[in-house]
Order: structure tokens, then sequence, then C-alpha cells
């Protein structure tokens, strides 16, 4: 590779002398509304050459806050305090140019959306230019040249014509290797990576740690890695620091955090991680008996008999298109897809993004016009029915969306946004309305007091809880659950998903969950689905889908999902590099 | 003024940080007192939206000062058939005192004979503001209420349904864009001898004046329809109606109200031009406006027929304002700082 041509780099210090980045005391504040707020404190961490430092922990602990703290790019209402020494010099307090100077020349940046990161106006291979050209002292052309031979050291296909392309060209796997091409571009000595994979697919995911190990390997660069997932974690790094409410709660190398974490909340932490294969490895039975109709269910996708009891979903060569628009052609989003879930039963929907498990979702409580095929919900054929003749039947179905905060209209107050359904269909007024929101508010474990609340005020997990109870307002037979907690940090998804169960044992409805964690499936459903780019890949039970997969694609897709223990994590990634050295198909 | 787009979230560090803290509440929910659960009456929005207001210190003095120019404009000269406390009728002339001078006094406080001056041909000049005030927010009011209500209904209803509904509302507003205000103005004051009362002039203006705002509703409901709270009341089975009505519409406004104010005091200058130009408020019927516009070439001589009008003018455009902006920091939750 062309890397290897490139003349030894004379700023790289020794191997042994000393740590490349060390932290002591590092305190971090924000001025709100005329107070000092605490963001981080007393952060301490030191990592030595060629070393992979994670720093984990949820929402809110401080960790990117801390690694922006650094290289002061945080806004001007924080102040920064204790010291960080980049091999030997000072950076807290450093004059601004000075600063710009280690930007992107010894600290390479990589951020967590590569969508927003890139400049959508200027091609891929100008803003990678644009960094070698502000810290050396080279020609465009140089520049250029140097350009594509990132992108070939990032493994971007074709890097002479992707040079000229734009971001919105590229697909997201893509476009977060052009961010890594920019960050390491001048060699540095240090790269911050801040939750680099949180925005990409699974497979996609894996596909880039594996460039972010060999490049780590082969440049020799120090690695600061920012996440919230210990499956990341696992598979990258060397030493581990967990934070939470802005202070280290413990440090040490991978393998003694993972197997015998001394705090309580990292053990926490670990224990909320959903581990593929737990499930199932742990023998634990599905309780729930599958309903008659589907006891007998094959793998197969072909249609079954008919089944005795009608099925509370019945999808049927299911079609849905996204109509074209202008120019556009039309766009086949879903095509001839066909399950069924039982009362009571929960079907895993699974798939990476753009596979079209949202779009079925959205179909089955009529958000979504369907193209052709049917869509039965407790018998009865949804497709094509207009508003007027769907409204009845819209209380047998229910959808929890995936992100909260969007779901919940911002205007009206969590009781009035709960009390809806009720308000519409049983025309509920009043005390009759205030005592029915009540009743959903404890079923859910929120305080009543919360009803005058307005979304912006409740936590994720908290705002999460209100859509479920909206969603349960009407006491529905189905529910579809399009990914409810992915947006949520993993402590907070864990008691969410335990809520989520209760209430299903409780209530019996049958329930479409859809998601791109497979772990968090595993958890919840009795069967599992598979999509792959809008056509079911493969159906069956839990264990059959999960320990035996009979396609290419479900085994890649389990291969590539990390899992939050080191060693099992090197053997799974061993593993994966031989199935797709056997042939399996590539990427995208 | 204010800030159209901040109703948008943004997710600075201090929302972050709000985050943060309340992650850390949902820890602790298992463990919730059942103190807690002691029962919280419901609030609707619009007692939170009434409390909020009369939080506001400007918006709350803003609204005094228009109730006070209101009730002072309407209950001194009379309204209509309706006669009030003040003595003098603004259309009559009377023999001139100390050349017309304001006998208005602070300190020892007396209104004297002519409180705000006499005009050059003697006219009380404080009836004369007092009725200019009347007419001048009678055609505020009424632009602002009849172009906010069309420009709303028109935008909302072009940006929610798409489709033909929007190609022709859009066209509409298009076409209402091209026409020019004053030509038109022009041509129905010839065709019906001066456009006559205030009522049929306010109501012409805000004919004409609602393009503006049905454009930026539009564009609201154009990226609010796609949220996807509207998705999950579209889900549970919403009419049309009330998702316009009680989802979309409370969160533009902001947009609206903002929009609104600034057309009632634009609307009063728009009055004083065109009865500057003669299609307006006719002779001797008057307006702020008109005032102005008569006596600008006394400013040297006597600059209180300058002042006066000028001075109503400010005080109600300014208190509009002031309850504009109060109203929408009323209407946006996020404003609320203090948890419930």
């Amino acid at each position: 590779m062309a890397i290897e041509t490139q003349a030894p780099d004379l700023r790289r210090a020794p191997e042994d002398t000393g740590p490349i980045l060390e932290v002591r005391g590092l305190g971090v504040d924000f001025r709100v509304d005329g107070e000092w707020v605490m963001a981080a404190r007393d952060v301490d961490f030191t990592i030595k050459p060629g070393e992979v430092l994670a720093v984990v922990g949820e929402s809110g602990s401080g960790k990117s806050v801390s690694a922006m703290g650094i290289l002061g790019l945080l806004p001007k209402n924080s102040r920064t305090v204790g010291s960080a020494t980049l091999r030997g010099t000072e950076l807290i307090g450093a004059r601004p140019a000075a600063l710009r100077a280690v930007r992107g020349n010894d600290v390479g940046l990589i951020f967590q959306e590569p969508m927003t990161a890139l400049n959508p106006v200027l091609t891929n291979g100008f803003q990678v230019s644009e960094v070698l050209l502000s810290h050396q002292n080279i020609s465009p052309a140089q520049a250029r040249e140097r350009a594509i031979e990132l992108f070939r050291l990032v493994d971007l296909p074709n890097p002479e014509g992707r040079y000229d392309s734009y971001p919105h060209q590229l697909s997201g796997g893509q476009r977060q290797r052009v961010m890594i091409a920019m960050a390491i571009a001048c060699d540095p000595v240090l790269l911050i990576a801040d939750e680099p994979t949180t925005a990409l697919d699974v497979t996609v995911q894996a596909e880039i740690l594996d460039l972010l190990r060999t490049l780590h390997h082969r440049l020799d660069s120090a690695i600061l890695l920012i996440t919230h997932d210990m499956g990341v974690v696992a598979d990258l790094a060397d030493t581990v620091v967990v934070m939470k409410d802005g202070r280290v709660v413990e440090s040490g190398p991978i393998r003694q955090v993972f197997s015998s974490p001394r705090q309580g909340y990292t053990r926490e932490l670990l224990a909320a991680v959903p581990h593929l294969g737990a499930q199932i490895a742990a023998g634990q039975l599905v309780v729930r008996e599958p309903a008659p109709g589907t006891a007998a269910v094959t793998a197969g996708l072909e249609d079954r008999a008919p089944a005795p009891v009608v099925p509370a979903l019945d999808l049927r060569n299911l079609v849905l298109e996204y109509p074209s628009r202008g120019r556009t052609p039309a766009f086949r989003a879903v095509d001839d897809v066909s399950f069924s879930i039982a009362h009571g039963e929960v079907l895993g929907l699974v798939g990476e993004s753009g596979s079209g498990k949202t779009t079925i979702g959205r179909a089955v409580v009529g958000l979504l016009p369907v193209a052709s095929g049917s869509v039965s919900i407790g018998g009865t054929d949804v497709a094509g029915l207009s508003r007027r003749e769907l409204r009845p039947l819209r209380r047998r179905s229910a959808i929890v969306f995936q992100d909260p905060a969007a779901s919940l209209n911002p205007r009206m107050t969590i009781g009035e946004s709960i009390g809806e359904p009720l308000f519409i269909h049983e025309k509920l007024r009043k005390a009759a309305l205030d005592r029915r929101v009540e009743a959903l508010l404890d079923q859910v474990q929120l305080p009543h007091a919360y009803r005058n609340r307005f979304p912006h005020e409740l936590s994720g997990g908290q705002r999460q809880r209100v859509g479920i109870a909206r969603a349960l307002s009407l006491g529905p037979d189905l529910l579809v659950a399009d990914e409810p907690t992915s947006a949520l940090d993993v402590s907070v998804q864990a008691h969410v998903l335990e809520l989520f169960q209760e209430l299903q044992r409780e209530q019996g409805f049958a329930c479409l969950f859809i998601s791109h964690d497979l772990a968090v499936v595993e958890i919840l459903a009795s069967r599992v689905a598979v999509l792959h780019r809008g056509k079911l890949a493969e159906i069956g039970t839990r264990e059959e889908v999960l320990l035996h997969p009979r396609e290419p694609y479900t085994r890649r897709l389990i291969a590539a999902a990390p899992v939050p223990d080191p060693d099992e994590q090197q053997t799974r990634r061993a593993g994966r590099a031989a199935a797709l050295a056997a042939g399996a198909d590539a990427e995208d | 003024m204010t800030d159209l787009r901040n109703d948008l979230p943004d997710d600075g560090p201090a929302i972050e940080l709000a985050m943060g803290t309340l992650v850390t509440l949902d820890d602790d929910l298992a463990e919730v007192d059942v103190l807690a659960q002691q029962s919280v009456a419901a609030r609707s929005s619009t007692q939170t939206v009434m409390r909020r207001f009369r939080q506001h210190r400007a918006a709350m003095s803003g609204f005094v000062v228009l109730v006070a120019i209101i009730l002072l404009a309407f209950s001194s000269i009379g309204f209509g058939p309706v006669p009030g406390w003040w003595k003098l009728d603004f259309k009559i002339p009377m023999p001139l005192v100390d050349a017309g001078a304001p006998t208005l006094s602070v300190w020892p406080p007396s209104l004297g004979e002519h409180p705000f001056g006499q005009d050059n041909i003697g006219r009380d000049y404080f009836a004369l503001t007092m009725k200019g005030a009347q007419q001048s927010l009678i055609i505020a009011f009424l632009v602002g209420i009849v172009g906010t209500v069309i420009g709303t209904v028109i935008g909302a209803c072009a940006g929610y349904f798409r489709g033909w509904t929007e190609a022709v509302l859009m066209r509409l507003t298009d076409v209402m864009i091209t026409i020019p205000l004053l030509a038109v103005a022009a041509v129905i004051a010839v065709s019906s001898k001066g456009l006559g009362g205030v009522w049929i002039l306010g109501a012409f203006l805000g004919l004409v004046t609602w393009t503006g705002l049905a454009r930026i509703v539009r564009g609201e409901f154009l990226s609010l329809r796609e949220k996807e709270f509207v998705d999950a009341a579209r889900s549970v089975g919403a009419s049309s109606g009330r998702i316009i009505f009680r989802h979309i519409l409370p969160n533009t406004i902001g947009v609206i109200i903002v929009a609104a104010t600034l057309a009632i005091s634009s609307a009063i200058l728009l009055e004083s031009a065109l009865s500057f130009l003669g299609f307006g408020v006719q002779s001797p019927d008057t307006s702020l406006g008109q005032l102005i516009n008569s006596y600008r070439s006394a400013m040297t001589t006597r600059p209180w027929l300058f002042w006066w009008p000028g001075l109503f003018i400010i005080a109600i455009a300014l208190a509009v304002n002031f309850i504009g902006d109060g109203l929408r920091d009323a209407f946006d939750p996020r404003q609320d700082r203090v948890k419930a």
C-alpha cells in the first residue's frame, strides 16, 4: 500500500518517550443561567503510544465534553481547568492559534455523524486536501495525490473517482471512511474517535472497527475512543475508563474491567448491556406458548396452511412503494413479504437501515399506503381502506416510535398526549379521562404529577414510557414497536425493556418488535424475521435464526454484532474474518 | 426583533446537561415515593399559557398600556351613539386659547381647557387625537385579525394537504402579491367614492395583506407535517382538522403571533399612507396617520400637533409588540425554566 512508501515521519517521537496524552484533574463547567454547572470533574487518564483507550459512559456522563475540552472545542460558555499534556505540551489554556495547529495535525478527530461532519457543498477530496494544505507546505496537486492515497488507505472503493464526488453520493460507511481519511491525513499521534460507529449499521460498524484496528497497527497512533457501546469497547480497546456524572468511576485494562469490575456502577452497566446469545445460552425458554395457529410454524417462507385461529397480524405478499416524484422513479421499499403474528406473540423484525423494517411497521398501523398484497389485523384487511373506514380499526393496533422526543407533540402536556386516543375513540372527557390517564401513568411507572409536564422536561427513558402508555391506552391487540429503545442509554434501555416485557405478559398483546439490535430482539421475541433490502431473508423461531441461520446474510449480521466481552469478541472476529474470506458476499 | 426560529429544539450543551441530570432521575423511578403519587390536577394548555403570560413582565405592561389607551380613546369622546366624558367635540372649532398650546400641566395636575392644545382652526386636539386613536385601533386590529385568520387558514391548508390544494392556494397567493396595493386601493376608492368608514378600510387592508403570513405558515406546516408526532396522531385516528388545529398549529403559534403583531403595527402606518394619498380615512373623519400627515408642516410652529398622534402610534405599536413577545414565550413550553 501507498503508505508504506512514505518517508518516515520525523515528528514522531521514539516509542519509549512517555505517554502521548496525559490528562490530570481535568474539569469542565458550563455557565447556564448565570450558574456554573459541572460537566466533568477530576478526570485523569494517560494514553501511551500505540494504545487504544476507551472512555465509556452514558449520555451526560461527560465523556465527549472532556475530550472536546482538551482540544478547546467547547462553546464560549464553558471553562476547562486541570492539565492535559500532549507529548509534554500543555493544551489547557493554550492560545487558540496553538490549539489550531494541534488539531488536525497532531490530533485527528472522527465524529459520530459523518453526514453532518462533512460539508455537503464541498467534494470529499477537497475536504481532505484542505486539511493537508492548511497544515503542510505542499502544492494542491500533491495534496490531491496524497488525498487519493489516503482514500486507498481507508479502503474506499474507486479512490480517484471518489475524490470529486460529494458526501451525499456516498453511503454512511463510506462517509465515515472519508472522515477517517481526514483525521489521519497529517499522521496524527492521537486519534480521537467520538462515537465513530453509532450512526452505522452493524455490518458497516464491524468494517469500520476493522479499519480502525488495521490503521492503528499500521500508523501506530494512539486512539482515544469515546463510546457508549460496550461491544465496540470490547472489540477495539486496550484500556477502559468508565465515567458517570462527570467523574471517572473506574479505569483499568480491558480484560480486568470486563471480567472483574470493581465498582458497582461498572457491574450494573455491564449487566444492562444485552449480550447476544446469552438468553439462549441460559436455556431460558420463552414463557409464552405460541398460539395453536403458529405452533407448527416451519422456517419456510411459503404461505402456511390457513390457521384455525385468526392471527393478530397477517401480511401476505406485501409490497410497499414510495411513489415517484418528478424524475425520481418509484422506490420499492418492501417487496413481497409475508408473515403472521399469533395473538400474544412477539415477533422480532431485524434488518439494517434501508431494509424496509420501519416501512412495514408504518404500513401496519395505516400510516403508509399499501401498493399490493394484504395487511390483516385480527382478520380485517386494512389495505386500501379510506381514512374514514380505517378510523374504527385504529383502536386495534398502536405504534411506539423510535425517537420519543420527536413522536410527542412538544406543545402538549404528557397527560394530553396519553389521553388523546381516549379522547378521540372513547370520547372521554374531563374527570373520566383524567382517571384513565392516571391509570396509564401508573402502568408505566410514572408519577401522576408528570401529566402536566411537557416532553422536554422528561428524560429519554421517561418519554419512551409516555410513548408506551399512549400506545397502550386503547388496549390494542397488536403493538408495533419501532426500535423503541435504540435512542436510549443502555441502563435506561434495560429498564424500558423490562417494563415492556412486564406489560406484554400482563396484557397479552401481540407485538411486532422492530430492531436492528439482535441482542434486544433475542430478549423479547419468540420468533425472528430477518429483512434484507425489502425482502424477507429468513423467518423462524429465535433459536433457529440466531443459532442455526440458514441464509448467509443472517450469518453475516450475527457475526457483525459486537459482544461485550473482549475474549469472545476476539474469537467472533476471527470467525467473521474466516467467513468473509471464504467468499461470503461483500459489503453493499 | 423576535427570533422566528426559536421553536426548534437545539441540542446545546445546556440541554445535554439537563438531560444528564434527568437520566439519573429515570434510574430512581422504580423507588418513586407513594407520596409523589398524590393526585395532581390536570392542567390544560390554555391555563398554562395564561399563567406564563401573566409572569411575563414586559408583556403585562404592554397589555396594561394597550388596555389603558383603548379605554381612554373610547370612553373620552364616546363611541357611536354612546357619549363620552370629554366635553368637546373634535369637529367644532373653538376660539384659540394661548395660541393653541397644550394646557396640560403635570404639576400641579390639571387638564386645563385644551390639554393637548388646539389645531390651527381651533379644534380641540385631545378630542381629535382620541378620535384618531379610535379609528387607528379599529383599523389595526381589523387588519391583524382578518389578515391573520385568512393567512393562517390558507397557509395551513396549503402546507398540510399538499397536492392541488397547495397549487391553487399558493398561485392565488402569488397573484395577490403581484397586485400593487395602492393601485387597488385607488380603484376601489374611486368607484365607491372613497373607502368610507374605517371598517371597510380595515377589512380591505386585511384582505390584501395576508400573503406574507400564508407563505410563512405554509413553510412551517410543510416541515411540521413530516414530524413523527403528527404520524403518532394520525396513527391513533385523529382527523385532519384535529391534526391541523390541535397538533401542528400550536407549534407554529410563535411565528403567527410575531407576524400578526408586526402586521398590526404596520397596518397603522399603511393606513396613514393611504389616508395621505386620499384613499384612506376621509376628512372630517380622522385617524392618527391622517393627523400626522395633515399637520406635518406645522412641526416648527405647533409641534404638539405632531407629537401627540406620534406618541400614540408609538405607544400602541410598542404595546402590541410586547404582548406578541409575551404570547410567543407563553406558547413555547421550552421557555419555562421552572419545573412544574
